[in-house]
């Protein structure tokens, strides 16, 4: 009896692994055909154009006020630690780089993930239960080139832009509290920062993680959507699905890219 | 939302997101300052260069000059090989000196030129021969301890390891 | 009821838009559903298929479509096998076809003046005032020219369902497709639609395959029936021999009888058993 039972959850299990595994395989060869497919999302800019405006514009006041809060509490508690050390000239050096390395592209990528990406899993997976998919396809229209493609284009593009912004509102954030309301030198705050930073290893890696995010994000956002079975329940699961599968992607692509970038090579 | 207004906020958008690329590569990174300035290499080489990185800053009088751009280590001399790129605006006499020196107490390592009284200025791939090794903590504190045990005239005691 | 060859010789001998010989089609392995099938649709047609919910009929347009391929016998479409066709070869099909589906499926981001001109956009280089008149021409065949301006959403379903239905035709298709018309209409949206199929078919020259179990109106536009059950074709013919049809299937469908060959009730235990009344 208990064999049985033991069995049985083996069982679906070993089923579960292999359907997500067969599921890996779907989404990469949808994402390939995805690729080969964008020319229309090129050729036709303004549709790649609008698919910026409704990931990328319309994230922008959560991304900035977003930013702009996760600097200043960095600021408090940054400050609290450093003047222990009588460091606390170097308030500039731990947002900024906090914010560059890693809290912009991880935190802007998380914030892009639940409202953009939830919001082109649901629009597609609603297109494709009222049948405006099958209609397209019925009227000899690619639906991955033109409804998939400029969606995951335009997230991409948005992406690196809205991290880039979310580290430049964390840090006049972070001089808000450090300088103006804590007291912080602003020579020494500025100038400290400007020293440490470095555009190659840290700007650019900030922005090339962004990157990789925004492709993750988007993918599993497009993909969920397309898949998802016709129903409302199924759109509903899809959209939670891409939020928890997209966080738990950003940090793991984090750590693997932080690894790389920021550890060894040096000396 | 028609066609025009959403060009308009697009344009907004990416404007703003380079504006801050911008902001962080000219007022937050030190984009500004070195990479492209025309620099010259020259060689130092130490006995021990501490916790220098690459990457470092090398400062005279205070003033960035240059950063360190190599650190190998020589199989033959048993010796670290130290690369600078000194900006070429700054010119220093071949006899100048360069000492590995600490930003604070606990700060990072940085390479400090004194200049000399040469009349002859270093050149591209010359080498500065004189130089004085990083402050190693463990060397200096048996130091102070044997001198300690020297001056109170009592049998040396084992230096602390 | 007749059917094979005497059913072809009924057609007047008119070439057929579509043959559907001998198909099978099954998604999985425990669920067939179109079983050995075969029909076929005239040029110049206004023919019904129809059935109980479930009978195959749906997958049967899809199969016309080539959304699916048949896994046994031929489909042939405007001269095509689609089981033959590549994908640029069944593109190249499909827009020779209209499709009407079941609640309009209009692209909700779009205005009705640009839902109708997708097709035109999608697959003609026309200068913009020739996109601008046909789509004014394909709206005032179905009487929403005003309604141009408007979002699908603030639209009824009828009128979202004539939107659509100008949408399917606006490339001048030959083959005109509906599936389940009338689903959800009221009477005067209805009626409107019932004409509009008639009028658009005749007027395009097209052919028009009308999915749908909506009987006593159906039977008053097409010109032709067939009548599917269980993934089979159960009876054909004119609306005339189907209304007097003895038939049992066919009889209780159309006359709407609540007892007939498809019980009242679905397969159950004895009714005491379940009310756990004391044997």
């Amino acid at each position: 009896m208990l064999i049985g039972t033991l069995r049985a959850r083996l069982e679906r299990l070993g089923g579960t692994v292999t359907s997500s595994i067969w599921r890996l395989g779907f989404a990469s060869r949808f994402f390939f055909y995805l690729l080969l497919h964008s020319g229309t999302a090129m050729r036709r800019f303004r549709l790649t154009i609008a698919q910026v405006y409704f990931a990328g514009v319309l994230s922008l006041v959560i991304i900035l006020v977003s930013g702009l809060f996760v600097g200043m509490v960095l600021a408090l508690q940054g400050y609290e630690t450093l003047q222990r050390f009588g460091a606390s000239e170097s308030l500039g050096v731990l947002v900024a780089l906090s914010l560059v390395r890693e809290l912009g592209p991880v935190v802007a990528g998380l914030l892009f993930a639940s409202r953009a990406g939830s919001a082109i899993t649901a629009e597609i997976g609603l297109m494709k239960a009222t049948e405006q998919i099958s209609a397209m396809e019925m009227m000899a229209v690619d639906p991955i080139a033109r409804v998939v493609a400029p969606r995951f284009w335009g997230g991409v593009i948005s992406m690196p832009l809205l991290a880039a912004l979310f580290s430049a509102s964390g840090i006049f954030g972070g001089y808000l509290v450090g300088v103006q309301l804590i007291g912080v030198d602003a020579g020494a705050f500025w100038s400290q920062m400007q020293a440490a930073v470095d555009w190659n290893h840290d700007i650019m890696n900030g922005v090339i993680k962004s990157v990789v995010f925004g492709v993750a994000v988007t993918w599993i956002a497009v993909f969920e959507g397309y898949d998802a079975p016709p129903t409302a329940e199924g759109v509903s699961r899809a959209t939670t699905r891409t939020v928890v599968t997209s966080s738990l992607a950003i940090l793991a692509l984090d750590f693997v890219l932080t690894a790389l970038m920021f550890t060894g090579g040096n000396h | 939302m028609n066609r025009s207004m959403i060009d308009l906020w697009v344009g907004v958008f990416v404007a703003a997101g380079f504006g801050g690329l911008l902001f962080l590569a000219l007022k937050v990174g030190n984009l500004a300052s070195f990479s492209t300035a025309k620099a010259y290499q020259v060689q130092a080489n130490f006995l021990n260069i501490g916790g220098l990185k690459v990457r470092g800053p090398v400062k005279s009088a205070g003033v960035v000059v240059g950063r360190v751009t190599e650190i190998r280590f020589d199989t033959e001399t048993y010796k670290a090989i130290v690369t600078l790129d000194l900006d070429s605006a700054y010119q220093f006499p071949r006899d100048t000196s360069a000492k590995i020196l600490t930003s604070g107490i606990l700060g990072e390592q940085y390479i400090g030129l004194e200049a000399g009284g040469d009349g002859v200025m270093l050149k591209q791939g010359d080498r500065i021969r004189l130089t004085q090794d990083a402050v190693v903590l463990e060397n200096l504190i048996s130091q102070f301890l044997f001198s300690k045990a020297a001056e109170t005239k009592e049998p040396a005691k084992e230096p602390a390891k | 009821m007749q059917q094979g060859t005497e059913q072809k010789d009924k057609a007047d001998g008119k070439d057929s838009v579509v043959d559907i010989e001998r198909v099978s089609f099954a998604y999985d392995a425990s669920h067939q559903v179109l079983r050995d099938v075969s029909l076929s649709i005239p040029r110049g047609s206004v023919v019904g298929i129809m059935g109980q919910s479930g009978c195959g009929k749906t997958t049967l347009l899809r199969v016309i479509m080539g959304a699916y391929l048949p896994s046994a016998g031929t489909a042939r479409v405007l001269g095509h096998a689609t089981g033959e066709l590549d994908h640029d070869g069944l593109f190249r099909m499909r827009r020779r076809m209209g499709m009407l589906f079941q609640f309009g499926a209009l692209f909700t981001d779009l205005s009705i003046f640009e839902n109708v001109a997708f097709p035109l956009r999608e697959h003609l280089h026309l200068p913009e005032e020739l996109v601008q008149d046909l789509v004014m021409m394909k709206l005032h065949a179905v009487g929403l020219r005003g309604a141009a301006h408007l979002m699908p959403t603030e639209l009824s379903g009828g009128m979202a369902r004539r939107v659509a239905l100008a949408r399917s035709i606006a490339l001048d298709p030959q083959l005109i497709l509906y599936d389940e018309p009338f689903t959800g209409l009221d009477p005067i949206s209805f009626g409107v639609i019932v004409r509009l199929i008639r009028e658009l078919n005749d007027s395009l020259g097209a052919t028009s395959v009308i999915v749908t179990h909506d009987v006593q109106e159906a039977l008053d536009v097409v010109d032709y029936v067939y009548f599917m059950a269980d993934g089979k074709v159960i009876a054909q013919g004119s609306p005339d021999e189907i209304r007097a049809s003895g038939e049992p299937f066919v009889n209780q469908f159309v006359n709407g009888k609540i007892e007939g060959p498809v019980p009242f009730h679905y397969p159950a235990p004895a009714y005491g058993a379940d009310l756990e009344l004391a044997s």
